[in-house]
């Protein structure tokens, strides 16, 4: 009689099927109010930012007539020097500087979970030798060294075709912001590596890459996931900045940075200008580096939430 | 501990001879290499073009030419010539060193001002109104670019209230007057510290935290210390260690920092200078700048290591 009664009042689930991992660290995620929020803010700009062209002005036409004018119900961020809408450009930058946030993410990632990988998975000299080469990364100046290539890439002849590319920026920025994800990599397969169910995938045979792909990678998934919105908020920083300096995004291609860049000039006549490109970099990174600290807390088996 | 020293001071050669090849490389293997400004040049004839290549050693063979720049580049202290000013660069880079470090010092002294009561304080009053507000604070700091701080605040302080000057290190005419240097460095130290502040007192405030659950504080709090007694003589001193690994190891973002800084406040320090050389492809400043700013960190990383051994006597070297 009792054992029915257990049976029909499951404790933890009201559903027969277990939590899957994704449920459980989206139910989780959820709890961290401001990361939920931050999450739908950056929603909300991905899709405002993909909706550029709905604009009623282009980000290229110029109306002289109209320069400078301050943000009215027409031009909700004022319009610049060349009478161009800023609200439209600085959606159409958005989908640069975002797409440079995201790309220059997933190819550091790619570059630091491989050298990560095999830094720890194997070990020994292969092991050090990618590690000094990371310690050498790690003591670049690495705002110089982008100014440097990005200022040299330029000049190859070989390069002539992608000089205004944005690639160039994604490449060069991702190049240079592997190194920690390499290490974080490292240390999470040094550890597992030596769990029993690598060593059981192993005797049934498994090959080194399986192991490492299939079966480490999926289990170090939640720091990875972390510090890619910790990557992805610096390649953002770093896009603009660069930009801002002018070895970024080159105009007329319109980056969060370098609008930002042509505003500085006029910033005594039109402060406006300056203000709106950099408050979008602002609330996005700010947004990004929120998702993380929830992302952290959702992957964090000891932290415990109160429902308030 | 000499030993220590010693092998530590090893190790970062390797890392350090990568670096150098690395800079090297870039330089050298791109097209037109240190002759690409006179090769434009129509007034240079091949002939002197020539002439040129074997006077700068152009001619030998590239690991030749490598010898030969790290030679001089360490042990002759010369740095090659500016393209463009024709003046050599050592010269020109000490000239914006007291700036930078005027910039840096200054910088670091009001980051430890504010980051080290505000992390002490939250961390004594965790989740505190104080706290949260810090928290948020935090996230913000880390967030704003720091090139944007610097336009928003000369659009505040300089265009609207009109209380401190937008750019430069004195007023012209009051050139090395102690406290009109002050006056010029509110701004650019405030965007630059800004970020700082978040980002250390943060990391302070959960070293703190860490501290204070140690037996040894448990033990003066209960020998009957006095609460300010037991967080700044025995818990703080601690947790300050982490730090110094730290800020060692942050030297290459806040040095980048400090360009976008001196360009926005024409500060004339080196970041100033290697974005003037950046724009202008005049190599060899950059060279130089980059190898002394990878050089100080590699330093700065082997004095931290040696000092915490002294700090944390637990830590033995040997």
């Amino acid at each position: 009689m009792t054992d029915t009664v257990l049976a029909s009042e499951p404790i933890f689930s009201t559903s027969t099927r277990p939590e899957s991992l994704t449920e459980l660290i989206w139910r989780r995620f959820r709890r961290h109010r401001l990361a939920l929020l931050a999450a739908i803010l950056l929603l909300l700009m991905v899709t405002l930012v993909l909706a550029a062209p709905l604009s009623r002005y282009s980000p290229t036409d110029q109306n002289p007539r109209n320069d400078f004018a301050p943000p009215s119900a027409e031009h909700w961020f004022g319009t610049d020097e060349l009478g161009r809408d800023v609200f439209t450009r600085i959606l159409y930058g958005g989908r640069i500087s975002l797409a440079v946030g995201i790309f220059s993410t997933l190819f550091s990632l790619a570059i630091g979970i491989v050298i990560g990988a095999l830094s720890g998975y194997y070990g020994g000299w292969i092991d050090n030798i990618l590690m000094r080469i990371t310690d050498t990364f790690l003591i670049l100046p690495v705002v110089f060294v982008l100014i440097l290539f990005s200022a040299l890439l330029r000049e190859m002849p070989a390069l002539a075709e992608f000089r205004n590319s944005v690639w160039l920026v994604i490449v060069a920025i991702s190049v240079f912001a592997w190194m920690l994800p390499a290490r974080l990599a490292r240390g999470l397969f040094l550890v597992l590596r030596e769990k029993e169910f690598v060593s059981a995938s192993r005797a049934l045979g498994a090959s080194d890459a399986r192991l490492i792909f299939l079966r480490i990678l999926p289990n170090s998934i939640g720091p990875l996931l972390v510090t890619a919105t910790l990557e992805m908020a610096y390649a953002i920083i770093t896009e603009s900045g660069l930009s801002y300096l002018g070895f970024g995004i080159q105009p007329p291609t319109p980056s969060w940075g370098n609008i930002l860049e042509s505003a500085q000039i006029h910033v005594y006549r039109a402060p406006w200008l300056a203000i709106f490109p950099g408050l979008m970099i602002f609330i996005t990174v700010m947004a990004i580096n929120f998702i993380g600290d929830g992302l952290r807390d959702a992957f964090d088996p000891y932290v415990i939430h109160t429902e308030k | 501990m000499t030993t220590y020293i010693l092998r530590r001071a090893l190790q970062a050669l390797p890392i350090l001879f990568l670096l150098s090849v690395f800079l090297f490389g870039v330089v050298r293997l791109m097209p037109g290499g240190p002759l690409a400004q006179a090769e434009r040049n129509p007034n240079v004839s091949p002939e002197q073009l020539a002439a040129l290549r074997v006077r700068l050693g152009l001619d030998q063979p590239l690991p030749i030419q490598y010898v030969k720049w790290i030679k001089a580049f360490v042990l002759e202290g010369d740095w090659g010539y500016s393209i463009k000013f024709r003046r050599p660069v050592a010269e020109m880079i000490w000239e914006r060193v007291p700036a930078t470090l005027i910039l840096f010092g200054a910088g670091f002294i009001v980051m430890l001002l504010f980051a080290i009561p505000i992390g002490v304080y939250s961390a004594i009053k965790p989740y505190s109104f104080f706290d949260n507000l810090i928290t948020t604070f935090s996230f913000a700091g880390q967030s704003v670019p720091v090139y944007w701080m610097g336009l928003v605040l000369i659009v505040i302080f300089y265009l609207n209230v009109q209380l401190f000057p937008a750019g430069g290190m004195y007023t012209i005419g009051r050139e090395g007057e102690v406290l009109d240097l002050l006056w010029h460095l509110v701004l650019p130290i405030t965007a630059m510290s800004f970020s700082w502040i978040a980002w250390y007192s943060r990391f302070l405030r959960s070293s703190m935290r860490d501290t204070l659950n140690e037996d040894y504080i448990r033990t003066a709090r209960a020998k009957g210390l006095s609460a300010r007694m037991v967080h700044f003589r025995h818990a703080l001193r601690n947790a300050l260690l982490p730090l110094v690994t730290l800020i060692a190891l942050d030297l290459p973002t806040v040095f980048g920092g400090a360009v976008f800084i001196e360009a926005i406040f024409a500060w004339p320090g080196m970041g100033r200078l290697f974005w003037d050389a950046a724009k202008g492809r005049d190599y060899p400043i950059l060279l130089a700048v980059m190898m002394i700013y990878a050089a100080l960190t590699l330093l700065f990383n082997l004095i931290a290591d040696i000092v915490y051994g002294f700090l944390d006597p637990r830590i033995r070297y040997d």
